[in-house]
């Protein structure tokens, strides 16, 4: 069983930890079936509610966008695998998750220019 | 648009300039939106800053990028008009190093001859710089987030300005947990790269094939796995400092990568056979032997000599017993800010116990302890109850010192002297009610005077100790 919270800026994972409005939980079983979501509208953002939110709720894994290193490593001694600077869609990184297909840093967003434009550098 | 936008400006010379290589060379991040918000281009100090390169952003919306915490209260970008081309604030942002940065932001409208609205251009300005400056006054005591009062320390704060202005490799030594990734942030920020980026790299966290990809980047295709190019840290650190942590872990292969790069500082991303030159301060960290390891062969001795210019020790906490205090004082009120509580001040009995503590953890330790501390406290005191356990364990295994390290207020003599001949925190403390009654020559007020506690307290720890 893994518990999985993602901080949520409407069905994206929030930009920043710390200023998330939402968060996204889930639960997902051994087969890899999600078995329980749910989503918390949380009273004030702030990176600190999150972090009890996550201990209070037995919360295994973390996806988020950016995160002071005050916070990650809290978790991380605190057990809690995160996955951080992630960009996209929140669906599609638990899905990632779940298989084990997630690094920190990916983006997941798809764009909206077409990415063979890119200026040279 | 975006191709002529950012790509070309037409008419300086005869021949077409690049836009994107001169934004490349200026010194403050930049950043080119499309009128809907997504990004066209980031120079490179941009990218050095928020960790993400030019082409990894592309078409992404600026707020998921640049993660600015002025996207959730009020884009300046919506204030911007015909009237009101140009807004100035001041915000911060948290990038791919975890790191939360302050920066000024200026934000413009980019508009075409018939004053049609073709996208956005916002430069950023670190400015920790800055308010570094506002700080200085501290230094005494306080060298960026270094805090110390002893000698040894104090003589690391005095050589710091002097190295920070060469340009020579660092080399930092210590035991874990006694501060050399702050002394390389402080190298940096004293430095004349301040303003450009600090990158940290673990080489002891990564497996080697990674590593290289992590330090030195990597071209599209290079591996399975490699779907888009790569700027790797030292391209990260263009104009800044990159600092090498736990560098006795770095394999000898790329040990090898390392020297070449300090020799001639000209990057190769894996799969490309085309250089890339970079101006960055290295710095490297270890609290490993590198000298041991040179003599068994794990180390290069090359490397050693390369990364050995400048050396600083940074001393163990045991050894500079004098800093305990200030730093308990000091993240007591950092805790207790975080937290929100009202803790003010230990208890004379708890800080006795801290002070002669030999904390093999060093700093880190100290500061997990008072972070314990204040989360388990719930007056405005922390008492001896609220220490860790395991500190009254120790008690008993040689890890405390035999008198306690000097206090920064001038209190009476020490009543507790912590002997290893007590068998628990119980045993010492009935020591102690004894001393200090012989001392008051039975006078319970006296007694409860000289301990530092009130008569009540003293009164129940002598029904609960059995003392008549």
């Amino acid at each position: 069983m893994i518990k999985i919270l993602v901080p949520l800026l409407g069905d994206d994972i929030a930009p920043r930890f710390d200023l998330a409005p939402e968060a996204y939980i889930a639960l997902v079983d051994d087969n890899q079936k999600i078995v329980e979501e749910r989503t918390i509208v949380l009273s004030e953002a702030s990176a600190e509610t999150l972090c009890r939110m996550i201990l209070d709720e037995r919360i295994t894994m973390v996806i988020c966008g950016g995160i002071e290193d005050e916070y990650y490593q809290y978790l991380v001694w605190k057990k809690v695998s995160v996955v951080d600077s992630v960009i996209g869609s929140s669906s599609k990184a638990i899905e990632l998750a779940i298989k084990g297909a997630l690094s920190p840093g990916s983006i997941l967003m798809e764009r909206s220019i077409p990415q063979k434009s890119a200026p040279s550098t | 648009m975006s191709g002529s936008l950012v790509n070309e400006i037409v008419g300086i010379d005869s021949s077409r300039l690049s836009t994107s290589r001169v934004l490349d060379e200026v010194p403050i991040g930049i950043v080119i939106l499309d009128s809907k918000q997504n990004i066209l281009f980031v120079n490179r100090t941009l990218e050095s800053l928020i960790g993400f390169g030019c082409e990894e952003s592309y078409g992404i919306p600026c707020s998921y990028m640049l993660k600015c915490n002025h996207c959730f209260h009020g884009c300046p970008l919506k204030q911007l008009s015909l009237e009101n081309r140009s807004v100035t604030t001041e915000s911060n942002i948290i990038n791919r190093n975890r790191e939360k940065i302050p920066v000024r932001i200026t934000s413009s409208l980019l508009l075409d001859q018939d004053d049609e609205v073709l996208g956005f251009i916002e430069t950023f300005e670190d400015v920790r710089v800055l308010e570094s400056e506002c700080t200085k006054v501290e230094r005494v005591l306080k060298l960026d987030d270094m805090i110390g009062r002893s000698p040894q320390i104090q003589r690391v704060f005095q050589m710091l300005p002097v190295i920070a202005q060469t340009d020579s490799s660092v080399l930092i030594t210590g035991q874990t947990g006694t501060g050399k990734d702050l002394l390389a942030e402080a190298i940096h920020k004293a430095s004349v790269r301040a303003k450009g980026p600090f990158v940290k790299v673990n080489c002891g966290a990564l497996p080697e094939t990674l590593l290289e990809s992590e330090l030195f980047g990597h071209q599209k295709g290079a591996f399975t796995g490699a779907v888009e190019n790569r700027l790797g840290r030292f391209r990260l650190a263009h104009n800044g400092t990159l600092l090498l942590t736990e560098i006795g872990d770095l394999p000898l292969t790329l040990q090898v990568k390392l020297l070449s790069f300090l020799d001639d500082k000209v990057v190769y991303p894996l799969g490309s056979s085309k250089g890339v030159h970079v101006d960055v301060r290295v710095i490297a960290a270890t609290n490993r032997n590198l000298e041991e390891m040179v003599r068994q062969g794990r180390f290069r001795r090359d490397l050693l000599f390369r990364l050995n210019v400048i050396r600083l020790e940074l001393p163990p906490l045991c050894e500079r017993k004098e800093d305990i205090s200030t730093l308990l004082d000091h993240f007591l009120r950092i805790m207790s800010l975080r937290f929100k509580n009202r803790i003010k001040s230990f208890s004379p009995e708890a800080r006795d116990i801290l002070l002669s503590f030999r904390y093999p953890g060093n700093v880190r330790e100290l500061r997990n302890i008072v972070e314990y501390c204040v989360n388990v406290c719930e007056g405005d005191t922390i008492e001896v109850s609220h220490l860790p356990a395991y500190l009254m364990e120790k008690q008993d295994s040689g890890i405390f010192d035999s008198a306690p390290a000097s206090k920064d207020d001038d209190e009476s003599e020490p009543v507790a002297v912590f002997k290893l001949d007590y068998p628990n925190w119980r045993a010492a403390e009935k020591k102690m009610i004894f001393e200090a009654m012989i001392k008051a020559k039975g006078s319970r007020s006296k007694a409860a005077a000289i301990l530092g506690w009130g008569r009540s307290t003293l009164w129940r720890k002598m029904k609960r100790l059995g003392i008549e």
